[in-house]
This record gives structure tokens, sequence and C-alpha cells, in this order.
């Protein structure tokens, strides 16, 4: 099998001819992610932020199920939007199933908690740290919250970061809500099982090598953002203390 | 600070759920679940084109097993359901979820395996003394294991042959769709059954060739159903309808003869003749 070394050529053939309707592929699978990844950080880090100041019975167990959650298996949550979204189902009437925005759906379901559980642990490290300052400015517990989120904005990029590369990478939950229809809900991951489901190894391979490019790039921009905004703002890095 | 940061996440938010509504732009469109050997073969992309330009009516289709497909036609999750199994097709209609069940075309099924035939079962005088040599040689077999049309033939062709419920180290259920079962087959060496479009259109086959062939038992018949719509009244019936008749009119028909990878055609059409 020749597949190896035609892959990479055949990678690059694919983003140069843009034939296999590879942009709007592209296209999609970037607007779907970035849409689930805006909506699951305009979730998760409130939702982290709440969890690092507040204490209540039941928090600790409350934290132990958001980390849980980070194993959610993609298939299950397509199963479980589907079921939501089919015309047997409750949300069956609003006609969404095997659209792009069942895809939106399915993944932020699937990236929310990780935002939250990853975006926690940096809040908490902050809070240590800031805990008794904040608490002297007599800031209201929503005040201190708001506070904590716009102090360790560039270390939650992180959390966003590691949302978006589950989102973009899944392929169990958007193939079962999208339906993998060509030039509607197409995107790279189900492009490639059904390139693999074909026997055509290489060309599976080369879109895997476009969507690792793609990753790295949205990666990179995030971090050169972060650098940016990190001098400009002379922001405190916290390491390891706890 | 951070309202400023929130209100900017909602205004990129919404650019790119303006930009999906784009990309969804098309008005007119039907879904159908169909199967992976129609979709995978190429014969969709190759006919529904003369579809849509004939009637500005997109095709959407939505490529599983047949038993998945049909699972999502009886939730109202499809317009049509074009599959290939004549006893399911049948209870579909029945059962009231489909208005009638029309032929469509038919190929065949064929055992692939290794080519130097580990279990010889290419001298079989049918399919039957296949199955049955393969058993007993202990050779491996991979099966879809997954409920679909294939799977579903297979499991009676096992039957057919005396063997209720094949089992052993031999057997192997891979549990998923056809390319996948035949990528499996290829890594191990095991024979498998496939419709033979499928086969034909598969690129992975290296040292792998049709072993069995020619059955009459292994005869494979697709047929198409518009969903009801006095179950669901959502499903676009008129459109549905002219979907169903446009793949048994003579133009349908005609554009599925015209199908063929590498110079062999895969899909013979059989609907019963009428107007076009």
């Amino acid at each position: 099998m020749e597949n190896d070394p035609s892959a990479m050529a055949l990678a690059v053939n694919l983003v140069l001819e843009g034939d296999y309707q590879l942009y709007g592929i592209i296209g999609l699978s970037l607007q779907v992610s970035l849409l689930a990844t805006l909506i699951a950080t305009g979730i998760g880090l409130p939702l982290a932020a709440w969890l690092a100041i507040a204490r209540f019975p039941g928090r600790g167990a409350a934290v132990t199920v958001l980390n849980a959650m980070l194993g959610l298996p993609p298939v299950v949550v397509g199963l479980f939007v589907y079921l939501s979204l089919s015309r047997a189902g409750p949300l069956g009437e609003l006609g969404l199933l095997f659209t792009p925005a069942a895809m939106v759906i399915a993944q932020t379901i699937l990236i929310t908690p990780i935002v939250a559980a990853i975006g926690l642990r940096s809040l908490e490290d902050f809070n240590t740290e800031y805990a008794e300052q904040l608490r002297a400015l007599g800031l209201s517990r929503r005040e201190r919250a708001w506070t904590l989120l716009a102090e360790a904005r560039f270390s939650l990029a992180t959390a966003v970061l590691a949302g978006f590369g589950r989102a973009v990478a899944e392929v169990g939950a958007v193939m079962i809500v999208g339906g993998n229809i060509a030039g509607v809900t197409r995107v790279m991951t189900t492009a490639i099982a059904l390139e693999t489901s074909k026997g055509d190894l290489a060309l599976a391979l080369a879109l895997g090598l476009v969507l690792i490019a793609i990753a790295l790039s949205v990666n990179a921009a995030a971090s050169l953002i972060r650098e940016i905004g990190r001098r400009s703002a002379g922001e405190i890095t916290i390491r390891g203390e706890a | 600070m951070l309202k400023h940061i929130l209100t900017r996440l909602a205004l990129a938010a919404l650019l790119v759920a303006g930009g999906l509504q784009n990309a969804q732009a098309a008005e007119r469109f039907i879904t159908v679940a169909s199967t992976t050997s129609t979709a995978n073969s190429g014969l969709f992309d190759h006919i529904l084109p003369l579809f849509t330009d004939k009637t500005g009516i997109e095709v959407r289709v939505v490529a599983v097993g047949t038993g998945q497909a049909i699972k999502l036609a009886r939730n109202g999750d499809a317009d049509v359901l074009f599959v290939h199994h004549k006893p399911s097709e049948e209870a579909f209609v029945a059962d009231g979820f489909g208005v009638e069940r029309v032929d469509v075309m038919y190929n065949d099924f064929v055992i692939v395996g290794p080519s130097e035939d580990p279990a010889g079962i290419k001298a079989s005088s049918d399919v039957l003394q296949a199955l049955n040599t393969i058993a007993q040689s202990g050779a491996p077999f991979a099966s879809r294991g997954d409920d679909s049309g294939t799977h579903k033939r297979e499991r009676s062709l096992w039957k057919e042959a005396g063997i209720d419920s094949p089992s052993g180290d031999w057997y192997r259920e891979t549990g998923s769709g056809m390319g996948a079962t035949l990528n499996t087959a290829h890594g191990m060496g095991a024979y498998a059954l496939t419709d033979r479009a499928t086969w034909l259109s598969f690129k992975n086959k290296d040292g792998f060739e049709i072993i069995f062939e020619g059955d009459k038992r292994m005869f494979n018949q697709y047929g198409i159903i518009a969903v009801s719509p006095d179950k669901f009244p959502h499903v676009k019936i008129d459109d549905a309808t002219a979907f169903v008749n446009w793949v048994v009119s003579k133009d349908g028909q005609a554009a599925i003869a015209d199908y063929t990878v590498g110079g062999t055609q895969l899909f013979f059409p059989n609907a019963p003749m009428q107007g076009s």
C-alpha cells in the first residue's frame, strides 16, 4: 500500500485545487465548531466563575460531576440530541434535525463541560491568590466572579481552545444529528469517515492532514492574540501554586 | 470591561450564525433516508443533479444502514425511504408509515475474500455450500452485525445453509457499515458478504477479489417509498412523490442504467414500466 507517501501530496493538492468541495466543508466545520465554542464559552465560563467563588453544600459533588462530564461520549450526546430533535421527539416541531444548527447544539453540549471544568481550574488558582484582596475591596459575589473572569481572561483561553479542539475533531455526534449530507451538513470529520468507509484511505488521510493544519492555525492564532494581550495588559501569570 | 468582552462574544456568535443561515439557503428540498451502498457507490452523485436540474428540488441524502434508515423514516425524519430489504419495506408500508413500495433497481451480493481463497469456496455449486465450507474450515468471516439490509440477507443465507446462528472465533461481527466491514475483512484476511456496487467502487482491496458470485439467492432488490403524510403531516409529500415518480420514470431509470464505475454498470433498473 502506498497510502502514506501519497497522502501528504494529496493533501497539498486538495488545498491548492480546492476540489472535493473542500473549502465549503472546511468553512462549515469552522462555522459549526466556532459557534458551539462561543456558546459553550458564554455558558461554561460564568458557571466556572460561580463554582470558583460560591461555597455551598454539594459544591464538591457538583465539581466532580462537571469533571466526569469531560468524558461524555460524543455518540451518546449525538443520540440524545437526535432523540430530542427527531420528529418523534419533544423538539421535532422545530425541524432542526439534519441541519448545521443541530450540529451546533450537539457540540455545545459536548464541550460546555470542557470549557467549564478547565476554566474552573485556572479560576481556582486566581481565586486562591486574590480572594483576600477581593473580599477586602468589599465586592459582592457577582462582582468578584466578574473580576476573576476579567483577570484570568488570557489563561482561560486554554479552556476555550480545548473546547474548540474537541468540537472540531469529534465525529460521532455530528454524524448522527447532521447526517453527513453533501453540501449541507458534511464537515471535515464526517468526510474523513466517509472516505475511510469507501476504502479511499489516502484521501481520508489527506483530509485528516488538512484538519490538523486547520486546528494548528486556529491554536497558533489564539496564542498569538493571547501573547499580545498579555503583554499589553501586563497580567501576572500564576503557575502551579496550590 | 467584561461587558465589553461579552458584547463582542455575542456579536461574533451572531456573525457566525448569520454565515450558517446563508449556507442553509436552499429553500426547496426533500430528505431521503437511504443506504450506504447507493450513496458510497456514487450513484446519487450521478442521478440526483439530473432530478434537481429538472424540478428545482434539492435532494438531501442521509446514508445509513437499511435498518437505521427505516428507523429514521419511522420517526418521521425523512420524506422518502430508498433501501434494499423487501420484507422490512413491506412491513413499513403495512404499518402505515409509507404510501406505496415500488421496485427501482437491482444488483447482487457477492462474497469477497483473499485471492488465495483459504477455505476453497470458489468451486462451490451454490452460496449455501460456500457458506458451509467457510464455517467448517474455520476461515475468518466478517459480518456487518448492524441490522442493515446486507446483514439481514447474510443471516437469512446462513439460516438457509443450515447454520442458524453462526458463532465462534472465525465469525466476527464488526457492527459497522459496509465500507468499514470491508476494511476490517481486508485487515484480517476474512471473507465478507457485500453488495456488488460497494465492492466495485471500494478502493482498499489489494489482494482481495470476488471469490463467489452468481447464485440467484444473492439477488439484491432496491425499493423506494414516500413516507406517509397521514402519519406525519410535515412530510413534503408533493416533492417526495415527484422524486419517487422520477426515479421510476423512463428518465430516472435511464440515469441509473447509465451509471458505471470502471466501465461496469452497478445497478440495473427494473421499475414496473409506466409513462415518463
